[in-house]
C-alpha cells in the first residue's frame, strides 16, 4: 500500500518570512484595547506564611487599580479541594494554586499581583508592597538533603538478570555523578493576556505548547464549558518544554481580569521565568557497569535521585534508557524523587534520558578505556538486537550507519586511545562520542483540510509550534502526498477553535501531526475522485480506484490524457470548496508491537588548554536515525540547536542557590550562562534518513529530543580523551578538571 | 546636534525625575528598610518627546521611566523588536540609534529626543527584503524567531562596523545576542553570506 512518494522541493521555512519582518506576533504583542498590566510581588522567603500584606500605600500609587493576594482573591472553582456535596473536586487546577492562599513553599513565589494602567506604574507599585512572614525552616540543598535516603519518596525499581554476573564481571567501572538545575530559558518569556468576553466567556493569548490542554484547564478552573474558552498562540519564542503546563501568570491574569473586569497582560520578567516556569530537576546517579573480556556488558546498575518540590511530586525516566539501550542481561535500577522547599520541576529537552545519558555514556566510556578498545567498537560490541527490556524488535535502529558516518565525517581515525597523547598548536585535542535515545511514540490528532476554489489547499489543526518548524513539515507532507506545490497549501494553528491537536512535546507532533495530515490527504484524495467519476463527463463510469490525484487536478492511471483540475472540478460539482475533517489515533508500541525509539549519535572534536584547562569545542558531528526526514531545512536546525544546547548542558549552565536564604543567586543571563555564538563550534549535521516502516505511515520519528540528548556525554568523553581527566559532574569548568588528579 | 538633545534629555531627565522615579530603581530590600509608610509617591512626571521611527515622524506624550523598548512595544504597537530579558542581557531588544546598534531596554525613551530609529519594521524597502532578512531565510537562521529581530539588527551593524571579517570576529561582535534554540551557525552563514556578496547594508 505504501509507495515512495516524489521528493517536493524545499522551499524556505513557512514561517520565515513573518519572523524576520518581525511580524510574527507573540502571546504578549497582540494589541488588546483597555489593558491593564499585572505584575508579581514574590516571596522573600524560603517557607512559612504570610501575616500581613499592607497595600494601603501601594495602591495609593500612580495608576495602581487594584492589589491581589490570597486576602481578596475571588473564590475560583478550581481552586476548590472539595465540591460543595463534599466530594474531592475532580477539576481542581494542577498545581500551585496562585494567589490562593497565605503559605509560601518557595523563595519567589508569587505572593500578590499589582494591576495597573501601565507597566512602569505597576513595578513602582510593586516596591510599597508590605509583606511580614512567619519563617520557617527550609530545605534546598539537594546535595546535603539528599544523603538521608528517608527523605526521599519510596523508589520505583526495576531487576532483570542475575546480580552475580556483574559481580564477578572481569572489568568493572562505577562512578557517581552530579547535575545541578538547568533552566529552559527561552528567549521569548511567558506572558498571558486574558479578556473576558462576557462573564462566562474568555479569551486568552498565551505561551503555551499545547492551545488544547491550556483551554482545558482554563475551562476548569472557571467551571465553564470548553468552548467558552478560546486560546490563541500564533508563536510561540521558544519553549523547549516549559510551556507544557500552566504557570501562575496564567491563572493570575484571568482572575486579575475577572475582578477588575478588564483585559489584564501578566508577562513574568526574566528573573521569575527562572523560578517559575519549571526546569530540569537537580541529579545525582550512581552508574556500575561491568563486561567480560571481549568488552561484552554483563550488568548495570543505575541508581538516581533527582530533586521535586515540597508540593508536587515530578518524575522523570532518567534511569530508563541503561534498561535497553545496549544488550545487557542484567540490569538493575533505583530511581527516588526528593522533595525540597523550591519551585515544582518541569520537562525540559530530553527530559530524564538527557540526565542518564549522561551518566551511561560516560560510564561506557570510561570502561573502554579499561577494555583498551574504541569506544564505538565497545557500542557495536553491545549492540541491542532487540529491545531488551520490552523484548520487542525495534520498528527501526539504524544506530550502526550513524557510528559509521559520525567516525567518517569527525576524522575519528585521527583520535588517540591513549587520553592526553595528542596536541594541536600548543592545545591539548580530545576525541568523545556518545548516544541519545527516546521514545517515539504519537498520539491522537485531528486535522481539518480546506480545498478552495482556487485549488488551494488550507490544513488546521489546534497546535502551537516552538519552533521546530511544524507548519513547515505539515505544508511538506501534504504537499508530497497530494503532488502539488508547497506554496498552495497553508497550514493554520495556534487557535483552540480549530480541531483538537496534541501538545507539542516528547518529539511527538511530526509523527502524531503528520499523520492527520497524511490521513487526511488520503481521504481528501478519495473525495475527488468520487466527486469526479460523478461530475466530470470525462470521468463517467470510471472506477474511483484507477484514479490519481496529483499536479492539482485528477487523472486517470488509464488514459494518460484525462486531467481534469481540481478547482474545474469544484465547479462542475458545485461546491465553493471541499472541506473534510480526520481524525488519526494514537497507536502504543505495544499496539504496533514493536520497541519504537529514535536514536542519535554525536561525535565531538575539543582542544583543552594544558594550563588553563579552558575547553574549546572545535568541531561537532551530530548524526541521528529519525525515520524519514521531512523537512531537511528545519530538520538539520533542530539538530544544530540541540547541539548548542549540549554545550550549555556540559559547559556552561548552572543554577545556583544559597542555602542560608533559599533564594536564587544567578537568575539573570548575566549569571547563568547559556552557549553564546562565540561558543559554538562548526558543526556538521548528518541524517539515516531512511523511513520508519512500523510507526505511522509517513516514517517519520521525533527529532527534538535525540538532537540534544547524549551531547553532554560527547563533550565530557571528548575531553577525557584530551585530558585523561574525566568531570562527572556537570558543567564541566576548568577549575573542575584541574582539580582532578590523573 | 543629535548629542545635545540627548544631553538635555538627560539633564532633564535628573531634574525632573521625582523621588518615584528613583523609587523605581532602588532594589526592594532598601525600600523595605526603609520606612514607607513615609512614602507616598506622586504621579510621575510625562513628557513629549518627538523621534523619528523607520523614518516616520511619532511625537508622544511618555511616562518619564518608560524604556524606549517598552515605548515602542506597549505604546506604540512596534513589537518587531523583542523584549527578552530588560536587562540589557540578550540582544532581542536591537536596533538602530542614529545608525548605532543599541539595546532598546537600556536607553529610557526620554533620551531619545529627535534620535532616528530604526526597527525589524524599517529595515526592508516596501516589498523587497533587506539582504540580511534574505540572508536569514535562505539559511534558515532561526527556529521560534524570537531573537531573530535583533540578530538581523545586530548583524546589519555587524557589517557596517567593519566587523565581519571571518566568522571568529562575526561571533564575537554578535556575542550579545542570545539564540536559545541555537540558530546560531545559521545566523554566522547569514551573516558571511551577505558580507560576500558585497550587498549594501
Ligand atoms: S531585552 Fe534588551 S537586552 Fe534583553
Ligand atoms: S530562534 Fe529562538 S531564540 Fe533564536
Amino acid at each position: 500500500m505504501k509507495k515512495e512518494l516524489p521528493p517536493v522541493n524545499e522551499g524556505p521555512r513557512a514561517d520565515a518570512l513573518d519572523k524576520v519582518t518581525g511580524k510574527a506576533t507573540y502571546a504578549a504583542e497582540h494589541r488588546v484595547p483597555n489593558l491593564a498590566y499585572g505584575v508579581f510581588v514574590c516571596s522573600t522567603i524560603a517557607k512559612g506564611t504570610i501575616q500581613s500584606i499592607d497595600e494601603s500605600v501601594a495602591l495609593k500609587s500612580e495608576g495602581v487599580i487594584d492589589i491581589i493576594s490570597h486576602k481578596n482573591c475571588p473564590s475560583i472553582p478550581g481552586y476548590a479541594t472539595q465540591l460543595p456535596d463534599g466530594t474531592r473536586n475532580p477539576k481542581q487546577w494542577w498545581g500551585m494554586k496562585v494567589l490562593h492562599d497565605n503559605q509560601v513553599r518557595f523563595y519567589g513565589q508569587p505572593i500578590a499581583l499589582i494591576v495597573a494602567e501601565t507597566i512602569e506604574q505597576a513595578n513602582a507599585a510593586s516596591l510599597l508592597l508590605k509583606v511580614s512572614y512567619q519563617k520557617e525552616t527550609f530545605e534546598t540543598d539537594f546535595n546535603l538533603i539528599r544523603k538521608d535516603l528517608s527523605k526521599a519518596k519510596p523508589p520505583s525499581t526495576y531487576t532483570r538478570g542475575n546480580a552475580t554476573n556483574l559481580e564477578q564481571a572481569a572489568v568493572k567501572v562505577e562512578g557517581e555523578f552530579n547535575i545541578p538545575i538547568e533552566v529552559h530559558s527561552p528567549m521569548e518569556p511567558q506572558a498571558t493576556i486574558a479578556v473576558w468576553e462576557s462573564e462566562d466567556k474568555l479569551t486568552v493569548y498565551d505561551k503555551t505548547q499545547g492551545p488544547k490542554a491550556t483551554q482545558g484547564a482554563l475551562a476548569r478552573l472557571f467551571n465553564i464549558p470548553d468552548k467558552n474558552v478560546r486560546v490563541i498562540v500564533n508563536y510561540v519564542g521558544g519553549a523547549f518544554g516549559n510551556a507544557l503546563r500552566n504557570w501562575h501568570n496564567v491563572p493570575a491574569a484571568c482572575i486579575a481580569a475577572k475582578k477588575i473586569n478588564r483585559p489584564v497582560k501578566v508577562v513574568l520578567t526574566r528573573p521569575q521565568m527562572f523560578n517559575l516556569t519549571g526546569y530540569r530537576p537537580q541529579s545525582w546517579q550512581q552508574l556500575k557497569i561491568g563486561a567480560d573480556q571481549s568488552g561484552k556488558f554483563v550488568g548495570i546498575v543505575h541508581h538516581a535521585i533527582s530533586n521535586t518540590s515540597r508540593y508536587e511530586e515530578f518524575r522523570e525516566g532518567i534511569v530508563n534508557a541503561s534498561r535497553f539501550l545496549y544488550a545487557c542481561d542484567y540490569v538493575e535500577t533505583n530511581y527516588r524523587i526528593l522533595p525540597l522547599d523550591v519551585s515544582t520541576p518541569t520537562w525540559m529537552r530530553g527530559p530524564g534520558e538527557a540526565t542518564g545519558c549522561f551518566a551511561l555514556e560516560s560510564s561506557i566510556d570510561e570502561l573502554s578505556y579499561t577494555l583498551n578498545m574504541d569506544p564505538v567498537e565497545l557500542r557495536i560490541k553491545n549492540f541491542a538486537e532487540k529491545n531488551p527490556e520490552s523484548k520487542l524488535p525495534w520498528s527501526s535502529n539504524y544506530l550502526k550507519e550513524c557510528y559509521d558516518k559520525g567516525r567518517e565525517l569527525i576524522n575519528w581515525n585521527n583520535r588517540a586511545q591513549k587520553p592526553g597523547s595528542l596536541q594541536e598548536n600548543g592545545w591539548l585535542v580530545g576525541y568523545g562520542m556518545a548516544n541519545g535515545v527516546f521514545g517515539a511514540g504519537r498520539s491522537q490528532a485531528s486535522v481539518r483540510a480546506i480545498l478552495n476554489a482556487d485549488g488551494n489547499l488550507v490544513l488546521q489543526s489546534a497546535v502551537s509550534d516552538m519552533g521546530p518548524g511544524t507548519t513547515t513539515a505539515m505544508t511538506k507532507i501534504a504537499a508530497e502526498n497530494l503532488v502539488m506545490p508547497l506554496n498552495k497549501i497553508s497550514f493554520k494553528l495556534g487557535d483552540s477553535e480549530l480541531p483538537p491537536g496534541p501538545t507539542q512535546g516528547g518529539s511527538t507532533t511530526t509523527s502524531t501531526l503528520g499523520t492527520a495530515v497524511y490521513l487526511a490527504c488520503e481521504t481528501l484524495k478519495k473525495s475527488l475522485c468520487t466527486l469526479a467519476v460523478e461530475y466530470a463527463p470525462a470521468f463517467k463510469n470510471m472506477e474511483a480506484s484507477t484514479l490519481l490525484v496529483q499536479n492539482g487536478g485528477v487523472s486517470s492511471t488509464l488514459n494518460k490524457e484525462l486531467f481534469i483540475s481540481n478547482a474545474d472540478l469544484l465547479k462542475l460539482a458545485n461546491k465553493p470548496f471541499l472541506e473534510i475533517t480526520q481524525d488519526s489515533q494514537g497507536t502504543s508500541a505495544m499496539e504496533l508491537k514493536h520497541a519504537t525509539n529514535s536514536f542519535s549519535s554525536h561525535f565531538v572534536k575539543v582542544l583543552v588548554n594544558p594550563k588553563t584547562f579552558k575547553v574549546k569545542i572545535a568541531e561537532v558531528v551530530t548524526t541521528a536515525d529519525a525515520g524519514k526526514i521531512i523537512s531537511e531545512n528545519t530538520a538539520r536546525s533542530q539538530m544544530l540547536g540541540g547541539v548548542v544546547g549540549g554545550v550549555g548542558m556540559a559547559l556552561l549552565e548552572e543554577l545556583k542557590f544559597d542555602h542560608q536564604t533559599g533564594a536564587i543567586t544567578n537568575a539573570s543571563f548575566a549569571g547563568y550562562q547559556v552557549p553564546l555564538h562565540p561558543d559554538i563550534p562548526k558543526t556538521t549535521v548528518w541524517f539515516v534518513n531512511k523511513p520508519d516502516p512500523i510507526i505511522n505511515p509517513i516514517g517519520a520519528k521525533g527529532l527534538g529530543e535525540i538532537a540534544f540528548i547524549g551531547l553532554a556525554a560527547a563533550i565530557a568523553n571528548a575531553v577525557y580523551n584530551a585530558t585523561g581527566k574525566r568531570v562527572k559532574d556537570l558543567p564541566i569548568t576548568p577549575e573542575k578538571i584541574r582539580a582532578i588528579k590523573n | 546636534m543629535q548629542k545635545n538633545c540627548y544631553n538635555n534629555g538627560r539633564r532633564d531627565f535628573i531634574r525632573k525625575a521625582s523621588f518615584t522615579a528613583a523609587l523605581y530603581a532602588i532594589p526592594s530590600a532598601l525600600v523595605h528598610a526603609v520606612p514607607i509608610d513615609l512614602i507616598t509617591p506622586g504621579p510621575a512626571p510625562k513628557e513629549r518627546i518627538k523621534l523619528l521611527i523607520n523614518g516616520k515622524e511619532i511625537a508622544a506624550e511618555v511616562d518619564i521611566r518608560i524604556t524606549l523598548l517598552d515605548f515602542l512595544r506597549e505604546q506604540l504597537g512596534y513589537t518587531g523588536t523583542k523584549k527578552g530579558c530588560g536587562m540589557g542581557h540578550c540582544g532581542a531588544c536591537i536596533i538602530h540609534i542614529n545608525g548605532k546598534r543599541m539595546n532598546s531596554c537600556q536607553t529610557l525613551a526620554i533620551h531619545n529626543k529627535s534620535n532616528s530609529i530604526v526597527t525589524i519594521e524599517g529595515v526592508a524597502k516596501g516589498e523587497d527584503l533587506h539582504p540580511m532578512q534574505e540572508a536569514f531565510i535562505k539559511c534558515d537562521a532561526m527556529q521560534c524567531g524570537y531573537c531573530t529581530p535583533g540578530q538581523i539588527m545586530s548583524g546589519i551593524a555587524c557589517i557596517r562596523d567593519g566587523r565581519a571579517g571571518s566568522r571568529e570576529e562575526i561571533q564575537r561582535y554578535m556575542a550579545g545576542n542570545i539564540c536559545r534554540c541555537g540558530a546560531y551557525q545559521n545566523i554566522v552563514d547569514a551573516i558571511s553570506q551577505v558580507k560576500a556578496s558585497g550587498k549594501p547594508v
